[in-house]
Order: C-alpha cells, then sequence, then structure tokens
C-alpha cells in the first residue's frame, strides 16, 4: 500500500471539500474491505484518503410510513437483520445478508458495497494494463472469461458485484449525493453506468461527490420481492448469476414487476423483457420459465461464460417463483 | 507520485517484498545508465528534517507518517507506533507480539485474521490500525492461556478439531462470538458463523462438532 495522508472529517461538507480538494490524488473509505484490497495491489493508489466514518448522520435506518432513508455508513449486517427490512423490503435483507462473510458484513457499508470496483481479475492484476486502466485491451474477450458478462458487455465485459443494487433497484431505490457543485438525487436506475459510456467508473459519481443516504420508497400494498444468488462457493463468494425480484399483485394477477439481475453484466442489469412477460399475469412455473426466457433472450456469452445463460434462465424462474409465492 | 514514493517500505510487506525486489533492480540499472552517460545523479528530494522524537497520537483532522495509535486489546490499553496504511492485523502482531491473529490472505478472505472488535467479528487485515482505536478488541489470546483454556478452546482440543493449526485462532474468535450470541446454535448457524473461515486442512465437521459440544458444556448440559 502506498503511504497517504488520512483526512478525518466531521461533517459531509468537510468531507466533500476535502475530497475535491484532493481531486484525483484523493479516495474515499467506508468499511475499507473493497478499498483497502485496491491498495494493497496497487490498483488504487490515492495520496489522501478521506475517512467517511466519523461523519455524523450517516450511520442510521429510518423507517417510517413513506419508506426507508438508509445513511450510507449503516453496515450490511444491520441491514440484514433490521425487522422491518426483513419483512417489507425482504429482497434488500436477503441481499445484504448474501454478500460475502459475516465479518465483511460487521464492517462493510451500504454505500461501498454499491460503489465498490469491479472483481474482474484482469482488472484487479497490478501488471495488467487493460481497457479499464487506460490500457488499449479488455483481456477478458480472449482470456479467462467464465465470470464475465452475457449481457451489455463490450467494450469491457466486467460484472458489476454488488449484491444490494439489483435489490434495492427493485425497490425503486434512489441516493441521495453530496458533491462540491450542492446536492443531488439520483434514482438507482440510473446511477450505474455501462463501460459504452465511460470505461473508468461505473456510476454517474463525480470527483468530489459521496453517497450520502440510500431512500426506498415504502412498497405498494400487495407488493413482495426476493433476492436469489447463486455462487461458486457458497459460503462467501460474490453471484455467478443472481436475480431480484418485486412483484405487486391485485386479485391474482401481477400489475407491476420489476426484476434486475447480478452477476451478469456490467451494470446491475435490469430486465424489461422479464418484466413484460410478468406484467397482467398470474405466476404459474410456465410464466415465471417464460420470465426467464425472456430475460436472457439477447444474451451474448464469451468463450467460457455460455454456463451463465440456461443459469440465468433458472435463477429468475425460481426468483419469480419464490417472490410470488408459488412452489417451483 | 514516483516510484520510490510508491515503494517506501510498507509496512504491510514482508521485509524484502517482491515489489521492493524488482526496485532493486531497477535502481541499479538507474545507476549504470547514470554512469554510462556520465551525468551526476542529483537527489530528487532535499534531505527530510529528522524526525520528531515522540509521534504525534493518531487522532485529528489530518494524520500522516508515524503516528502513534491507542488500542484497547484484551482489556489493556497499549500504544504503537504506526502509519495510516498499517493494519490492525500487522500492528497486533508487529508491535504488540499478538501473533494469535494470522496473515494468511492480506484481502480478507480467509478469515485467518479473525478478531472480535466491540462484539463483532471482523478480519483485523482489512481494519487500519488508526480506525480501530477506541474499539474493544479481543484476539486468542484474551480467551484462554494453554493452561486454561476456554471451553471453546478445550473443545477444539478434545474434538481434535485441527491438523495444521492455521486457520485455528480465525475459527476460534468467529465461534466464540457466535455463541455469545447465541448459546444453542443449530449446525446451520455454526456453518454460518463461519462462513468467513477457510481451512484448508478441511477440518470443518470436526469443527463443527467442536462447537456445538462446548456450546453443550457452556449452557450446562
Ligand atoms: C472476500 C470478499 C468477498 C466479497 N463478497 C461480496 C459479495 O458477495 N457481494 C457483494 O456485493 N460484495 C462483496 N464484497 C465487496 C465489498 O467489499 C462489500 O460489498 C462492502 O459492502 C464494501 O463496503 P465498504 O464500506 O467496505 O467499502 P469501501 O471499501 O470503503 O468502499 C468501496 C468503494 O466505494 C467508494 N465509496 C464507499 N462509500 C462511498 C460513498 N458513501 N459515496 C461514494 N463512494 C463511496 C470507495 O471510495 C471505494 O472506491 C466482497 C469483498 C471481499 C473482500
Ligand atoms: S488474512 Fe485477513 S482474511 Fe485472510
Ligand atoms: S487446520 Fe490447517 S488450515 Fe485449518
Amino acid at each position: 500500500m502506498k503511504a497517504f495522508e488520512l483526512v478525518n472529517p466531521t461533517d459531509v461538507s468537510g468531507a466533500v471539500s476535502a475530497l475535491t480538494a484532493a481531486g484525483r490524488e484523493g479516495k474515499l473509505l467506508a468499511g475499507g474491505i473493497d478499498l483497502l484490497s485496491e491498495m494493497k495491489e496497487y490498483i488504487a493508489t490515492p495520496s489522501i484518503v478521506v475517512n467517511l466514518k466519523a461523519v455524523s448522520g450517516l450511520n442510521k435506518i429510518e423507517s417510517s410510513a413513506k419508506g426507508l432513508k438508509i445513511g450510507a455508513l449503516v453496515t450490511l449486517s444491520d441491514i440484514a437483520k433490521h425487522p422491518t427490512i426483513a419483512a417489507k423490503y425482504t429482497a434488500l435483507a436477503e441481499a445484504a445478508e448474501s454478500v460475502a462473510s459475516p465479518q465483511i458484513r460487521h464492517v462493510g457499508t451500504l454505500g461501498g458495497n454499491l460503489c465498490q470496483r469491479p472483481r474482474c481479475w484482469y482488472y484487479r492484476d497490478e501488471h495488467v494494463i487493460c481497457l479499464k486502466k487506460g490500457g488499449s485491451k479488455c483481456y477478458a474477450i480472449e482470456g479467462e472469461n467464465e465470470y464475465h458478462a452475457i449481457l451489455g458487455g463490450g467494450p469491457s465485459y466486467i460484472v458489476h458485484p454488488s449484491d444490494c443494487a439489483p435489490a434495492l433497484m427493485v425497490l425503486g431505490a434512489s441516493v441521495d449525493i453530496s458533491g462540491p457543485k450542492g446536492n443531488r438525487t439520483v434514482s438507482l436506475d440510473k446511477f450505474f453506468i455501462l463501460p459504452t459510456e465511460n470505461l473508468y467508473k461505473e456510476n454517474v459519481l463525480e470527483v468530489g461527490e459521496i453517497v450520502t443516504h440510500i431512500t426506498v420508497p415504502a412498497p405498494a400494498a400487495g407488493t413482495t420481492s426476493h433476492y436469489l444468488k447463486i455462487r461458486h462457493k457458497e459460503s462467501m463468494d460474490w453471484a455467478l448469476s443472481g436475480a431480484a425480484v418485486a412483484l405487486t399483485a391485485k386479485a391474482g394477477k401481477v400489475t407491476s414487476a420489476k426484476v434486475v439481475l447480478s452477476g451478469v453484466a456490467p451494470v446491475p442489469w435490469r430486465s424489461p423483457e422479464a418484466e413484460k412477460a410478468l406484467i397482467g399475469k398470474q405466476v404459474t412455473t410456465a410464466i415465471a420459465d417464460r420470465a426467464g426466457a425472456a430475460a436472457v433472450a439477447k444474451a451474448k456469452p464469451l468463450g467460457g461464460n455460455a454456463y451463465k445463460v440456461p443459469l440465468t434462465r433458472n435463477v429468475v424462474r425460481l426468483a419469480v417463483l419464490h417472490a410470488a409465492g408459488v412452489k417451483g | 507520485m514516483s516510484m520510490d514514493d510508491r515503494d517506501q517500505h510498507d509496512p504491510n510487506e514482508p521485509d524484502v517484498s517482491r515489489r521492493q525486489f524488482l526496485r532493486g533492480l531497477s535502481g541499479s540499472l538507474a545507476a549504470s545508465a547514470v554512469l554510462a552517460t556520465g551525468v551526476e545523479a542529483v537527489p530528487l528530494s532535499p534531505p527530510s528534517p529528522p524526525e520528531p522524537l515522540e509521534p504525534p497520537l493518531a487522532v485529528g483532522p489530518r494524520i500522516k507518517g508515524q503516528v502513534k495509535v491507542r488500542l484497547n486489546v484484551n482489556g489493556q490499553v497499549k500504544t504503537a507506533t504506526v502509519e495510516p496504511r498499517t493494519t490492525l492485523l500487522n500492528t497486533l502482531r508487529d508491535d504488540l507480539g499478538l501473533t494469535g491473529a494470522k496473515r494468511i490472505c492480506d484481502r480478507g478472505s480467509c478469515g485467518g485474521c479473525t478478531v472480535i472488535a466491540d462484539g463483532e467479528t471482523i478480519y483485523s487485515c482489512m481494519m487500519l490500525a488508526v480506525d480501530a482505536q477506541g474499539k474493544k478488541i479481543t484476539t486468542v489470546e484474551g480467551l484462554g492461556t494453554p493452561e486454561a483454556m476456554s471451553p471453546l478452546q478445550a473443545a477444539f482440543v478434545d474434538h481434535d478439531a485441527l491438523m495444521c493449526g492455521f486457520c485455528t485462532p480465525g475459527f476460534v474468535m468467529s465461534c466464540t462470538s457466535l455463541l455469545k450470541h447465541n448459546p444453542d446454535p443449530t449446525e446451520t448457524e455454526v456453518k454460518e458463523a463461519c462462513a468467513g473461515n477457510i481451512c484448508r486442512c478441511g477440518t470443518y465437521p470436526r469443527i463443527f462438532e467442536a462447537v456445538l459440544a462446548a456450546a453443550k458444556r457452556m449452557r450446562g448440559e
């Protein structure tokens, strides 16, 4: 790890100004689980690290009739064990619980989970200057690509590593951002960006900007949600493929459906095709399977990850059935 | 950022790291280039002022260079001189002589470095020492001694729950924390508590057995 100066602001404006002043030399530290890994590998070499941990007001979960307001510093374990989140925002509790290990969930924050960098092994190798690090090539295209994207890939084929993002997206969440130019609120649907838009970051945050809160509207009556994640190592791993599903039903028919996939695309991947297959229908095993097939209809696997196509189809099918409370 | 700045002795790296070795090589190549061109080497920066004898305490709005941390470990307040980049794990092992927590992956993936901070397990390799100030840290040394082991440690011995033993302190910390929060866990709950610990020798079944037996004994059954 390169030596750095640690700045400890106590409020958001202090953190924004420290980060803005540091410019490209600065990095924001929340739980540090991802950032310290990047720094140990010399993927990130900040000379100034702005520590968010002492900033007040960012570590609370507020729950009201309107919905949830979660501070960016709230840990994943606090989200997983929050009774209201488990009952009403089920996909989010399940997603938080599925992240890594207890040791990581005790420290890792929701803000850090959304803003973590990709886990592509070429990107994470100090000695490989890939497309995402200013090089000219995405080595996954011809290289070892079993964990890479089957949807939305190109020119880089990373997958977005966050489990909480797809769950928050199906629940209609947005993020509050503070930055040098003031505050803004961005729907999570518009927060993540594809490599075609920008190769060097995975979201819309500009230099100096900080996610302060995540807000989730209260789900409409009759809404259920579920997050299903399949991993190589069941005890602790990122998703090979995952699906968050939220369904609102009236008189047995789906009136609103949201499906967002993890582990298969450079962003948490919203699937309007799967959603369309569900709206207006009563969920049956056949309808759920149709949603799964629709979700992967446009998939373009690389040499080593074709297994993700049937896997994702089944993950969507099972997540839909579980969200709808139908036995598969 | 110069190459030298990047590679300045990193307290998180073993004494001669691959990076330092490579840097040594490139340094001698650079020196021979200077000799060949006859250009004299000029120091890149003026000599730095002498270090203050007592480094400042690592608190306040900006922390840089050598700083002193005050850590509450196993019920005792200890101080160590570190840098902002020094991890809690390296401070425990290299400065406080507490080598129970193991440095294996150093990337938050194996659990060998597990300690308890304010009642919850954490990976000490993924926390900066300066950020561990103010927390109550417990390492495996704080549980029992070889002569007077904790009931869980004793159960690991009774059930032969280790082979090489390298992963053991991490498992013991994860399971100690589990039994504090949940005195009557199911086997599934024991497995969930161990999800962030890896045993290359594959002693898992014995570990689960030991934890369940210790739980039973601690409940007085
Ligand atoms: C072994 C291992 C397994 C893992 N498994 C999973 C998994 O299964 N699923 C998963 O989703 N993740 C996984 N992670 C990734 C990740 O570390 C955690 O998800 C965690 O939530 C990161 O949070 P943090 O607070 O530690 O982030 P940090 O490391 O502090 O920050 C991560 C990044 O986000 C930026 N950032 C942090 N907070 C903010 C903010 N408020 N505003 C703007 N930028 C911010 C930081 O600058 C940094 O670039 C894993 C990590 C490891 C090491
Ligand atoms: S050494 Fe910390 S988790 Fe492996
Ligand atoms: S006993 Fe050898 S790694 Fe676990």
